[in-house]
């Protein structure tokens, strides 16, 4: 055990906590028995505060994989495993993860807590989807198993539960079929928010679809975008020099070393940059064969990339209001950024299809448009998403928990009705804010 | 022949990482440990997963010299490689005034590897190539006042390996003495340490497979701890005895 200052990906908030790495689930008890609250944490990779607490049982030593059919493509894996690891263990079997976020360096236990989603939820659903069983170990130190058929509220509350059911030990997730590892990848770009939003609909039969948005355009061009849709390719899909199908990522990183300066990003670079990437493909449609890698995790070849933010770190906004009114909801919040002048970096525009049968009333997605935004944390930037979150209230809509580090009680409140926490040890300082306690 | 490598001491976080090292790289792993618990069950399952090799699991006590020849026959395959890792830190002021502690400290950290490595030379001497790799540490470079017991044990581990490699070179037998300076593990704990000079037991399972794969001889984690041992050891008694240290 050992305490130290520690922050998630957004550099923001920073606590001190006492911090527990067991490398067996076996010994986590007395801990867990002598601690009055305590959160579970994987890699940190959510933005905010959801896995802070002054307490914190890390998963990153329970790494452990346990168990892989190779023929029916069924992994089991201690939680604190990366899908990074994963995807090394099984894509040579010509095995994927059936959902992926944005990075692949999340824990699978992070994953199951915040019912994480990709690029293919309106297809295929969130991670829920294809969790076939759990181990949680709750407050009185039980470790319980949990599946569709045993434990079923535990197994619900716990999908998207945010680490509030206790911590999960192992996770048995059913892995994807591929026959290759790369990405039939279309790329479109749209002058604004309303043609994005038609391609969207015209081309929802791809399974992964996903736009990048410049979030600074104004006028008839706001919401200028590139859609890239993507499909998992084919043996014959792919150039005859391509010899192994079943590549996985490299370990190229490239680092930066040290927080940039806080004058870094600034409107002038922001926008400087979103006309580089937007000019870079000159034609209107683009059709070319690339590895996952690139295509699911473009950011990870960059390690720590969020240092650019500077030291005072940075939040990312995403929500979901559903598809009813949700462009003129979109139009309006686009609408509000670009006149506020606090450019985001990233802006990634998604879609979600039905909500997950088994998941958590704080789980997140739900049929509707999902936009994420990166905002450098300043005074001013908490008053445009006060203002934000006014909009997507009366769109009906939510907020990410798992990104979120600064919604108000009252805001939580209305979004997310029905949940109640039952436990009196597992709660991060996120929900304590929430809850108002 | 298929290539296999044991590590005597598979608890051990720098074991741990070796077995990975090695089983990457394409060799059986035997992890050996004091029980076969649920945790080594587990490392098993995970290094047998990831790299696709067959892992074994055995039982061996370091310090029970007379099972250490059946020790040898009992295993699956007589491995090519073997990493001597295990060891116990043990409570200098408790050795010092009870000297069952103090035995268990040299009979962990010095005895027990001689006993269990003469026994496999003389398994596998003229028959197998091999290589033999000790874990040995830079407390065996000068007995300091806070860890001597611990220190001297590992100074004739040190001792040890560099007059067995004399003595094997010429049965085509590598001998590698491994000498870490800090490294992040269980027993380093809490224990405060200047970033530079601490290794994490990734790294030293990597620097320790190359230098195994170059046929290094004494290899020092990080190298710079060569130098730095060089000057501690050129302090002289004089003055050094009156350190606290
Ligand atoms: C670049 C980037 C892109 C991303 N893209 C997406 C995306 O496309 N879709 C998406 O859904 N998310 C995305 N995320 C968010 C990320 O997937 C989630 O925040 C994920 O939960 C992080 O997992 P982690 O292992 O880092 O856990 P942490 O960040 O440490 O914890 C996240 C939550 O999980 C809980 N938790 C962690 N481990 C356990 C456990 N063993 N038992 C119980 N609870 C646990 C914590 O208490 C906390 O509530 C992205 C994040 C980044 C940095």
């Amino acid at each position: 055990m050992y305490k130290k200052l520690i922050q998630n990906w957004g550099n923001y908030p920073k606590i001190s906590a006492e911090v527990f790495e067991p490398s067996s689930s076996y010994i986590i008890n007395d801990f867990i028995r002598k601690t009055p609250k305590l959160i579970p944490r994987g890699n940190g990779r959510c933005y905010g505060d959801s896995s802070l607490q002054h307490a914190i049982i890390s998963t990153l030593k329970l790494n452990k994989f346990l168990f892989f059919d190779k023929e029916n493509g069924i992994i089991t894996v201690e939680s604190g495993v990366l899908l990074s690891d994963i995807l090394e263990v099984v894509v040579p079997y010509g095995f994927f993860l059936p959902v992926t976020p944005g990075t692949k360096w999340i824990t699978i236990g992070g994953a199951v807590a915040s019912n994480i989603h990709g690029k293919n939820h309106h297809k295929e659903g969130a991670i829920s989807n294809f969790i076939t069983s759990f181990e949680l170990m709750t407050e009185d130190c039980n470790i319980v198993h949990c599946s569709r058929s045993e434990n079923t509220e535990l197994f619900t509350n716990t999908i998207g539960g945010m680490g509030l059911t206790g911590m999960i030990t192992t996770v048995t997730i059913q892995l994807k079929k591929i026959e290759t590892s790369y990405i039939k990848q279309k790329t479109i770009k749209a002058k604004n928010l309303n043609e994005v939003l038609n391609y969207f609909e015209e081309f929802n039969h791809y399974t992964y679809s996903v736009a990048w948005i410049d979030c600074l355009k104004k006028g008839n061009s706001m919401g200028r975008s590139i859609l890239i849709l993507g499909e998992h390719a084919k043996k014959n899909d792919l150039p005859d020099k391509y010899t192994n199908h079943l590549k996985t990522h490299s370990h190229k990183q490239i680092n930066i070393p040290f927080y940039f300066p806080n004058f870094t990003l600034n409107y002038f670079t922001i926008s400087v940059f979103n006309e580089l990437y937007y000019n870079k493909q000159t034609s209107k449609e683009n059709n070319n064969i690339v590895h996952y890698d690139g295509f699911f995790y473009p950011l990870d070849s960059l390690n720590n990339w969020n240092r650019i933010y500077g030291k005072n770190g940075f939040t990312q906004y995403q929500f979901v209001i559903p598809f009813n009114n949700g462009r003129e909801g979109l139009t309006k919040i686009m609408k509000e950024i670009t006149n506020s002048g606090c450019g985001s970096f990233l802006a990634v525009l998604k879609t979600f299809g039905k909500k997950d049968d088994f998941s958590s009333s704080l789980s997140f997605p739900d049929e509707g448009y999902t936009l994420a935004l990166d905002f450098k944390i300043s005074p001013k930037v908490f008053d445009l998403l006060n203002r934000l979150d006014e909009i997507v209230l009366a769109y009906n809509g939510k907020l990410y928990l798992t990104k979120d580090a600064r919604m108000s009680a009252e805001m939580f409140k209305k979004t997310y009705p029905n949940f109640s926490h039952d436990s009196k040890k597992f709660i991060s300082i996120q929900m304590e804010r929430l809850l108002n306690v | 022949m298929s290539k296999s490598c044991i590590i005597l001491g598979s608890n051990s976080d720098i074991g741990q990482a070796i077995a990975h090292k090695f089983a990457l790289n394409g060799y059986a792993i035997i992890l050996a440990s004091r029980n076969i618990d649920e945790y080594q069950k587990r490392l098993q399952q995970d290094i047998s997963i990831r790299y696709n090799v067959p892992v074994s699991l055995v039982e061996f006590d370091g310090t029970n010299f007379s099972e250490h020849e059946q020790f040898w026959h009992s295993l699956p395959v007589m491995p090519n490689v073997v990493v001597s890792v295990f060891g116990y830190l043990g409570d200098q002021e408790k050795a010092v005034a009870d000297f069952n502690e103090a035995y268990k400290i040299i009979s962990s950290n010095y005895i027990g590897h001689v006993s269990l490595i003469n026994k496999y030379v003389q398994q596998v001497k003229g028959i197998q190539t091999s290589a033999i790799i000790g874990i040995s540490s830079v407390a065996g470079e000068r007995g300091r006042q806070s860890n001597y017991i611990y220190g001297s044990s590992k100074a004739a581990f040190t001792c040890y390996l560099s007059g067995l490699r004399n003595d094997l070179t010429k049965h085509n037998i590598h001998v590698m003495t491994v000498i870490p300076g800090f490294v992040k593990t269980k027993m380093l704990g809490d224990m405060k340490t200047p970033d530079f000079l601490t290794a994490s037991p990734e790294d030293v399972a990597n620097r320790i497979y190359n230098a195994f794969v170059n046929k290094k001889d004494v290899i020092y984690i990080y190298p710079i701890w060569r130098y730095i041992m060089l000057v501690i050891k050129l302090i002289p008694e004089f003055i050094f005895k009156k350190m606290s240290l």
